[in-house]
């Protein structure tokens, strides 16, 4: 069984309505973000991967095993963003019942439902029925269903929404550390910032297209026509940005708000760093520290799909 | 078909993970079993199976029952059976339940869960019917024992004795088949058009109309229908009046085997369908 998610040729359309178009794709296991305005076909690529809707051309594969066969959905956990569930349900029957579906034996249900609901921290919460939740409560009982039978592919669509900030901190954790532990975790999420830290790679769609993918500061270095911007921590940031726009490598420069840093906006990065380099050896600047300061999932996205409205 | 064919066939059939197909169907069925029977929402159902036998109570209460008018309370109950439970009780029954199963969790948007479980998609429905089955079984099976009991209860000793000694307990049976059998064929009608229509309610409507007209159309046409196999079984022939009889085409009276046969091939080729048309079922809320 080969442990890439492949897309081939990928096109599925809801009637006339496009909903993705010939997307190719290989992922390999780690962190993967999906970034994409509303309606760019995040959801439908979610969906055609766990077979809940079929795609019109291509072909796609998790694992080796296609989303139509039953065996995929016990190597594969999908917390969806329908904020849905069976009526009259408490918690624990929500992720105990899913579990007794893998045919597994009760006490071992008991014991991988018990194991989740503690990951996710719900607590004795789940004793209650969902009706009652809130909504980072609901969003939570759909983590821990999804990954209570200990998956190898972990698919959210905007798992952050509605929880609070320490449970968007506890949460980017626990998919850290899914990560790390050789899982595919991929994740639609529109709070870039913080999901971006954790991501290995991003795939940026946009009306149903596929405009990039990649690991993310290769992805960055692609969109040669935006100006990669710098941030370098020296202590005389006015000189700094003097010597690089003298020598003509820069094409924009801004002062950090605690005056002890400068932000350069450079065309030709590789460039930018020989002559960093050359700069610090004379002597005239003494640099602390250099950080890319727009090769996150944000600043491409803004490059890449636009301006406008902001990824969802 | 060679034979080599049908060996290779059979080996792959043989291969199939039938336990754990059966562990995961009985799983889902007790699972839709909680939602069906021990839901407010099933109230109405409930009052549907439980009416005559209210009407019926009232009835031994208040009249007398001489022992001539057991021949009457033995055709109204087969009215009862005949008119109430199979062209309206079962039928809207089956269509309440029946129609939930699928396009009920659409609508609630709750389908995905299941959908994404290891489950395969023909388990899942044929669980689900077995769910619905069970369901709509107990509720009028019982329902039709508690009128039973209700008709004769007011007769005494006579009522016991036409009961165990005389054709009561053959007539019981025979409506208890005939309610199962109700149910599992307006089910699978109702589940199949749950899958195919956003709202079955228009079809059901016309399946509804199809049952009412089904006795005066051509024999040929009759075999497409549920009702004209039920009426094949009924022990106690409730005859029609008016224009209605008039234009009852009389077919050829079929031996009970025949009839739950053909009955039970009807429901099987429904399923077949509904089973093929799950394995293409795309989640798409937002069209609901």
């Amino acid at each position: 069984m080969n442990d890439r998610i492949i897309f081939e040729d990928v096109s599925k359309f809801y009637g006339e309505v496009l909903g993705v178009n010939r997307i190719s794709l290989s992922i390999p296991p780690g962190i993967t973000t999906l970034v994409g305005p509303n309606g760019s076909g995040k959801t439908t690529i979610m969906n055609l991967m766990t077979g809940l809707v079929q795609p019109s051309n291509g072909r796609i594969t998790v694992l080796g095993l296609r989303p139509t066969d039953a065996e995929l959905f016990s190597i594969v956990g999908y917390c969806t963003q329908f904020d849905f569930f069976p009526r009259g349900i408490t918690g624990w029957q929500f992720v105990f019942d899913s579990l007794m579906l893998h045919g597994m034996e009760e006490a071992m249900a008991i014991d991988l439902a018990a194991e989740a609901i503690e990951r996710v921290q719900l607590g004795e919460a789940a004793s209650r029925k969902i009706a009652g939740y809130s909504k980072g409560m609901r969003q939570k009982i759909r983590l821990a269903q999804s990954i209570a039978h200990r998956p190898r592919v972990l698919v959210l669509d905007e798992p952050l929404n509605g929880l609070d900030p320490m449970a968007r901190a506890e949460s980017i954790e626990l998919f850290e550390e899914l990560g790390r532990q050789g899982m595919h975790v991929l994740i639609s999420s529109h709070i870039l910032d913080e999901v971006d830290r954790i991501s290995d790679r991003v795939i940026l769609i946009t009306g149903g297209y596929l405009i990039a993918e990649g690991n993310i500061h290769q992805v960055r270095q692609e969109v040669h026509e935006k100006p990669m911007q710098v941030l370098i921590r020296c202590d005389h940031p006015e000189l700094l940005a003097a010597k690089m726009f003298s020598i003509n490598h820069c094409v924009e420069a801004r002062l950090h708000a605690d005056g002890k840093g400068v932000f350069l906006r450079t065309a030709d990065i590789d460039q930018f760093y020989s002559m960093l380099n050359a700069i610090a050896a004379e002597g005239l600047v003494k640099i602390d520290a250099v950080a890319p300061a727009d090769d996150d999932a944000n600043a491409i996205y803004q490059y890449l799909i636009g301006t406008e409205g902001g990824p969802s | 078909m060679t034979p080599t064919q049908l060996a290779g066939r059979a080996r792959t059939l043989a291969q199939q993970p039938w336990g754990l197909w059966c562990v995961q169907a009985v799983r889902l069925t007790r699972i839709e079993l909680r939602r069906n029977l021990f839901s407010w929402r099933a109230t109405w159902i409930y009052c549907l199976a439980f009416i005559p036998a209210i009407i019926i109570c009232i009835h031994a209460l208040v009249d007398r029952h001489p022992a001539l008018q057991m021949g009457e309370d033995t055709n109204i109950l087969a009215g009862i059976v005949q008119l109430y439970y199979i062209r309206l009780g079962v039928f809207f029954g089956c269509l309440g339940i029946f129609s939930r199963l699928i396009r009920g969790e659409m609508i609630e948007r709750s389908l995905h869960f299941y959908l994404l479980s290891p489950v395969r998609r023909e388990v899942l429905l044929l669980a689900k019917f077995a769910a619905g089955s069970i369901s709509a079984v107990c509720l009028f099976c019982s329902a039709i024992i508690v009128d039973f009991a209700l008709m004769y209860a007011g007769f005494g000793a006579a009522g016991r004795d036409y009961i165990f000694n005389g054709p009561g307990l053959g007539q019981l049976e025979a409506y208890l088949l005939i309610t199962v059998l109700a149910c599992l064929g307006y089910g699978s009608v109702f589940l199949l058009l749950s899958m195919m229509f956003r709202n079955p309610t228009p079809a059901a409507m016309l399946v509804f109309g199809w049952e009412t007209i089904n006795p005066v159309l051509p024999s040929l046409l009759q075999k497409i229908s549920v009702a004209s196999y039920l009426r094949h079984l009924m022990p106690v022939t409730v005859g029609a009046n008016g224009i209605f009889a008039l234009l009852t085409v009389e077919t050829e009276p079929v031996s009970g085997w025949v009839a739950t046969a053909g009955l039970l091939v009807l429901i099987a080729i429904v399923l077949t369908y509904s089973c093929y048309r799950i394995r293409t079922l795309e989640i798409r809320y937002s069209t609901e």
